[in-house]
């Protein structure tokens, strides 16, 4: 079973990445967009989102997904990282799962986006991912795992 | 200047570490070449032709003397005793090792320094004015500002993996010394028909392969909104740029594809999300950042005898006079100027310095302008704070040094990239070229009676040199494996930005000295009263220049 990482700690599910070219989603695999939007009654619970999906489908549906993965293609291509704080800033609290060719040296960015949980496609790695989630203590931004940006809380501490 | 607390050096000594690691990494074959890139370039790191080649951040140009002192020791322990000023205000070393490269942004953090996202796919250093908070023309001191939005872009989780490097860059005054026109945002801070201060917010400027004039995005924004306002344009860019051409990757494109109306619509969309979130700017946050930009304690002065005093020295020593009417800008505080020390000596590639110079440029700091210095997006560097009456003694100074070269703002002040000498993307050297036309034009009269004038120059159509706005613009061009230079004219960065026009086939490098003498000489001829080249240029097109440099070639 692919590892990942959640709540700080390794593990392994059943999850597999979406096989677009089926029509039927496959027992284990998240269905992908357009695989989530033909299933009838929101039944499915899961969907893999791909760079490109436009992430403002699945507003009213928020609440009906226990796992949203977000899958990184390539490494250098960022647009995951927006899709996550959005849906975050749209109030979706299940699982936000990082997928695919995706670094450990990421990890600590895409966690303060919002993601939670990191399947890498090559999970031999795994250590490594997890030992680069929390490089930074502090941050200056506002961001979901601390929504208050660093001139805040300075003023808080000032009084 | 803005002093970090225990917050910022924590986050500068924590990235310091955090590279550390990934150099081991890399090097124990732990991070592929593929992961470790854009890791380094967000360090600054390049690899080029030589050597590395390390960019540190200059946020806004701003240096302190002590900052000074340690970037002199860099360049003398870890390079080859000299760097180089960028055209985005920054430092540049050509010649560092891998592996020391941890040290050195060690040697950073202990004076409050970094290269964090000097380069790579993430927002870049946010320039300015050089002559903020002195310059007379000014609206607001820009620098609070920009320090509010470094420290916002200065790892921001969701912005590091962009389809193209994103620049920003702030004006505040009247004339525009910072290029906003050219950045892929550029802010301007300017009243409201209720005078009030805001930001008009300019999208999409940029040089490059495809010079494009920025648009405005919004008219006039409240202050506080500034955070949430600049995340929204970055959330569409970051979701909607394209990434499959580098070339059409930058945020210039996008707003061309959608069209400016259709991307402010989805830039207000997404601002709707963010705005008034907890982002949005405080009081007292503006406070603080504003309380690092107080004025220095000046002197109470008499203008008038100071002034007074001032012209008898130039009329006396007319050498002097040279350097004063060229090299220093007025000052809001009477009885004193702001210097721009030339880092254009012939002989010297622009905006190259050694690491003796930079120790005197320190101590001149210390002695002559509160211990401050600056470097300019023109590749030079500025004492913002000099009384007037010591003008003289520090000009005696920078002469010894070779830094006092009368030419700001002239011919010979020109911008140049690395080019072929150094970078490994250039089509052709620049450098050289630059050498040639200062040695051509070297004698000062005639560039004093030529008037203002830029002359940009870019090794390939990256447009480091920024020689799209050059009012003589030159770009290294590859024709069958050959160096050659195309030239255009009537390029600008001001208020009036504009893109230059091709002038025709580019040139071989020998033949660039005389069409540079020939489009001066048409210049000449056809000026009417004390036109500036682009004034001339710009009432008479093109054609008349055309006509003499190629009937000459022929
Ligand atoms: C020697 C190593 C260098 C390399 C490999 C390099 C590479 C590049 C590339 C590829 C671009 C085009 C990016 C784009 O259009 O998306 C670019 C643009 C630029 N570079 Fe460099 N560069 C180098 C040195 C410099 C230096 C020394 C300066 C300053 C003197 C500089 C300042 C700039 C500026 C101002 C731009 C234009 C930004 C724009 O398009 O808006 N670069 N560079
Ligand atoms: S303009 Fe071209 S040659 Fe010059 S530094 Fe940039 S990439 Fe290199």
């Amino acid at each position: 079973m692919p590892k990942l990482i959640k709540q700080d700690t390794i593990c392994s599910d059943d999850w597999l990445a979406a096989d677009a070219a089926s029509d039927q989603v496959a027992q284990h695999h998240f269905p992908t967009l357009p695989q989530w939007r033909a299933a009838t009654g929101r039944t499915l619970r899961t969907v893999q989102l791909q760079p490109g999906d436009v992430v403002a489908e699945l507003a009213d549906a928020l609440d009906t997904l226990d796992i949203i993965a977000v899958d990184f293609p390539v490494l250098t291509d960022g647009r995951g990282f927006s899709y996550a704080r959005d849906l975050r800033e749209r109030g979706y609290r299940g699982e936000l799962r990082a997928t695919g060719h995706f670094m450990p040296d990421q990890v600590h960015y895409l966690r303060r986006c919002g993601f939670d949980a990191f399947q890498p496609a090559d999970d031999s790695r795994i250590e490594e991912y997890l030992r680069q989630s929390r490089v930074f203590s502090e941050q200056y931004q506002a961001s979901v795992d601390q929504p208050l940006p660093l001139f805040r809380r300075r003023e808080a501490q000032a009084g | 200047m803005y002093i970090y607390d225990q917050y910022d050096q924590r986050i500068v000594d924590e990235r310091v570490a955090q590279f550390r690691d990934q150099t081991r990494r890399y090097l124990a074959g732990e991070l592929s070449d593929a992961e470790f890139l854009p890791l380094r370039l967000q360090n600054g790191l390049y690899v080029q032709r030589l050597a590395p080649m390390l960019r540190i951040a200059v946020p806004y140009g701003l240096l302190s003397s002590a900052q000074v002192r340690k970037l002199a020791h860099i360049t003398r322990h870890y390079d080859k005793g000299y760097a180089h000023v960028s055209t985005r205000q920054n430092i540049q070393l050509n010649w560092p090792v891998l592996e020391e490269v941890p040290d050195i942004l060690a040697e950073l953090a202990s004076v409050q320094m970094h290269a964090i996202q000097t380069s790579g796919n993430c927002i870049r250093n946010t320039t300015t004015d050089q002559f903020a908070g002195v310059a007379a023309d000014e609206r607001e001191d820009p620098r609070p500002w920009c320090e509010i939005i470094r420290q916002w872009s200065t790892l921001h989780p969701e912005f590091a993996f962009l389809p193209r490097k994103f620049k920003i860059a702030v004006c505040a005054s009247e004339q525009d010394r910072a290029a906003i026109h050219a950045h892929d945002i550029g802010v301007e801070l300017l009243p409201n028909a209720a005078g009030e201060l805001g930001f008009k917010v300019l999208v999409g400027g940029g040089l490059g392969r495809t010079p494009v004039i920025g648009s405005v995005v919004c008219e006039w924004l409240e202050k506080r909104h500034l955070l949430t306002y600049l995340e929204a344009i970055l959330r569409v860019y970051n979701q909607h740029g394209r990434r499959d051409n580098k070339y059409k990757a930058r945020i210039k494109i996008l707003v061309k594809a959608m069209g400016v109306e259709a991307f402010r619509d989805a830039v207000e969309a997404e601002w709707a999300q963010l705005r008034d979130g907890p982002s949005t700017l405080t009081e007292d946050e503006v406070t603080r950042a504003k309380s690092f930009f107080t004025s220095p304690p000046y002197a109470d002065i008499d203008g008038k005898d100071a002034g007074e005093a001032l012209a008898a020295r130039a009329a006396a020593d007319p050498i002097f006079g040279n350097w004063l009417t060229r090299n220093t800008h007025p000052h809001r505080v009477p009885g004193y100027r702001a210097v721009t020390i030339s880092l254009k000596a012939t002989g010297i590639a622009p905006g190259d310095i050694t690491d003796r110079q930079l120790d005197l440029l320190a101590d001149l700091a210390d002695s002559y302008s509160f211990g401050e210095l600056r470097t300019t997006h023109q590749q030079n560097m500025v004492l913002a704070d000099v009384e007037e009456t010591a003008l003289y003694s520090l000009w005696q100074r920078l002469q010894k040094a070779g830094l006092a070269t009368a030419n700001i703002g002239y011919l010979t002040d020109l911008i140049c990239c690395p080019g072929g000498d150094y970078c490994s993307l250039a089509n052709a050297k620049s450098i050289p070229v630059a050498e040639a036309i200062q040695a051509r034009f070297e004698d000062l009269d005639y560039l004093y009676d030529l008037g203002p004038l830029e002359l940009n120059i870019s090794g390939c159509m990256n447009a480091c040199g920024h020689h799209h706005i050059g009012h003589i613009g030159i770009l290294g061009v590859d024709k069958k494996g050959a160096e050659f230079y195309q030239v255009s004219l009537g390029g600008s960065q001001s208020k009036d930005a504009a893109i230059g026009k091709i002038l025709g086939p580019s040139f071989s490098q020998d033949a660039i000295p005389d069409v540079v003498e020939n489009l001066l000489a048409t210049f000449v001829s056809l000026r009417q009263g004390d036109e500036t080249f682009l004034q001339t240029y710009n009432r008479v097109g093109i054609e008349p220049f055309k006509e003499r440099v190629y009937a000459k070639a022929d």
